[in-house]
């Protein structure tokens, strides 16, 4: 990439990130810094941390964000790295920005309301207008469409992840199937995630069939996953075993439940609402660029 | 075998015993998904492009590649003969896999022949090619802008666009590896 371009690129990443901390901390936010190299890192299915000495580097701020928040420090958001292991392509750098919020009180509802906030703040501030144009599709951010997986899984691949979950069919018919339909044009939240992908999400009761669990998909990109925290340390507890197992029978890397995670859920968490967004992907999609490494500084080819 | 995080663009996997090499390559994750690797295929000896998307847990085949330094000799029909100076074995490559390199093959020249079980595929030329040009209009003097390109053909016939100050009998430098014009090496 010529470097003019480049610069200008980086000129408007950080007019990016001004605007966010200044929607943030106008709302009242408290901007946080958690440990880059943590001792545990995260535990979830397919997602492999990088060592770093006796350390690794985290692949999300979630464990430790939360410890605040149980410690009373609300309405918090960082801006940091985050490191995933066998993760580059167009859309993926081994070391990516991550937004992370969460609201107290909050929820599911509550954090896509603020995104939809945070998105055409961001577009007005840096453009003057909600519509932006992305590798020749045109993307009105005051725009949005919800869809629950249940419905999109049935219309386009023909069978419900929620009546009876295919964990060998489920990432295969999302990304061939499912998210080359979803309009490209506006946001487009893809809500009600299956009970066995809800991750850290509280279920819905009293069903339990279904998370309160949702994502964002800007221009066909996966930009954004949030939760209505799971606040039950007990349960919380019992979904890192089963990762733990699930993680063992893939033969992936061994990693402990997080107790200083755990027991920050036995103090209590509030009712929370979180989100990690893809700084990176919105970059792309504001500066119009098909690649995430030209949207970084000295990215990794 | 290659685990499927191996994979990128130009390499050469094995698949159902043909060669093939990544034509194509796109990294597809979900957030809290599985990665896969989708790819397009080329077979090397058919040249016929596939769709091939390989999960994380997949193990690709590796083709038993094998490089050979190698003389080139003479075109026989369709085929080019390459000869091995110590042994004087024989290896034969159709026009088709060679590809541009076709046009800047000499009597003589050093290259190095990859084989795949014994059979080649594929050369390795020297990155630059000396060329003499045959035909071009002439450019203009003092014009040493190399911005502005013009048609030329070098004196086997190949094609090439070159910067306006270059003239007939003019040598130049061919980079092999795109088949464009590199530098001049002296004026005719």
């Amino acid at each position: 990439m010529e470097s003019q371009a480049r610069n200008d690129t980086l000129r408007l990443r950080a007019k990016l990130l001004r605007a966010i901390r200044f929607f943030f901390d106008q709302r009242g936010y408290t901007e946080v810094e958690t440990p880059i190299r943590v001792p545990i890192p995260a535990l979830e299915l397919h997602i492999d941390a990088m060592p770093s000495g006796d350390h690794f580097l985290r692949t999300s701020p979630e464990f430790q964000l939360k410890q605040l928040i149980a410690d009373g420090l609300h309405n918090l958001y960082q801006i940091g790295s985050c490191f995933r292991v066998g993760e580059k392509g167009d859309r993926h750098h081994p070391e990516f920005t991550m937004l992370e919020w969460y609201e107290t009180p909050g929820d599911a509802e509550s954090v896509m309301q603020t995104t939809r906030e945070l998105l055409l703040y961001i577009a007005t501030e840096l453009q003057q207008t909600s519509k932006v144009s992305w590798q020749g599709q045109s993307i009105d951010l005051a725009a949005y469409e919800s869809h629950t997986v249940s419905e999109l899984f049935k219309q386009y691949a023909g069978w419900d992840p929620v009546e009876r979950f295919d964990p060998n069919r489920f990432d295969e018919d999302l990304v061939n199937l499912v998210e080359p339909k979803l309009p490209k044009d506006r946001l487009v939240f893809v809500t009600h995630y299956p009970a066995p992908l809800a991750a850290l999400a509280k279920l819905h009761e009293p069903k339990r069939k279904t998370a309160a669990r949702w994502e964002l998909y800007l221009g066909g990109i996966e930009l954004a996953n949030a939760y209505d925290e799971l606040t039950d340390a007990g349960e919380q507890r019992q979904r890192l075993v089963d990762c733990a197992d699930d993680r063992a029978e893939l033969n992936k890397p061994a990693y402990e439940a997080d107790p200083a995670f755990l027991a920050a859920l036995e103090r209590g968490m509030p009712q929370t609402g979180g989100i990690a967004l893809g700084i990176d992907r919105l970059m792309m999609i504001l500066a119009d660029i098909a690649k995430i490494q030209a949207v970084r500084a000295l990215a990794e080819e | 075998m290659y685990e499927a995080s191996d994979l990128k663009k130009g390499l050469k996997i094995e698949l159902d015993d043909e060669p093939y090499v990544i034509s194509d390559f796109s990294f597809v994750k979900p957030g809290k998904g599985q990665a896969f690797y989708k790819c397009k295929i080329k077979n090397i000896f058919t040249g016929s492009v596939i769709d091939k998307t390989f999960r994380s847990v997949d193990k690709i085949g590796k083709p038993d590649l094998m490089e050979k330094d190698m003389t080139y000799s003479y075109e026989d029909g369709e085929n080019y003969v390459f000869i091995d100076d110590k042994t004087y074995d024989q290896a034969e490559i159709s026009a088709e896999l060679l590809g541009i390199n076709t046009n800047f093959l000499i009597e003589d020249m050093a290259v190095k022949v990859l084989f795949y079980n014994d059979r080649p595929i594929e050369i390795t030329m020297p990155n630059f090619v000396e060329k003499t040009i045959a035909e071009t209009e002439p450019g203009f003097k003092g014009d040493t802008s190399t911005n502005t390109y013009k048609p030329a053909k070098v004196d086997n016939g190949y094609e090439i666009m070159v910067p306006l100050f270059i003239n007939i009998d003019d040598v130049i430098r061919i980079d092999t590896r795109d088949g464009k014009y590199a530098d001049r090496v002296s004026k005719g």
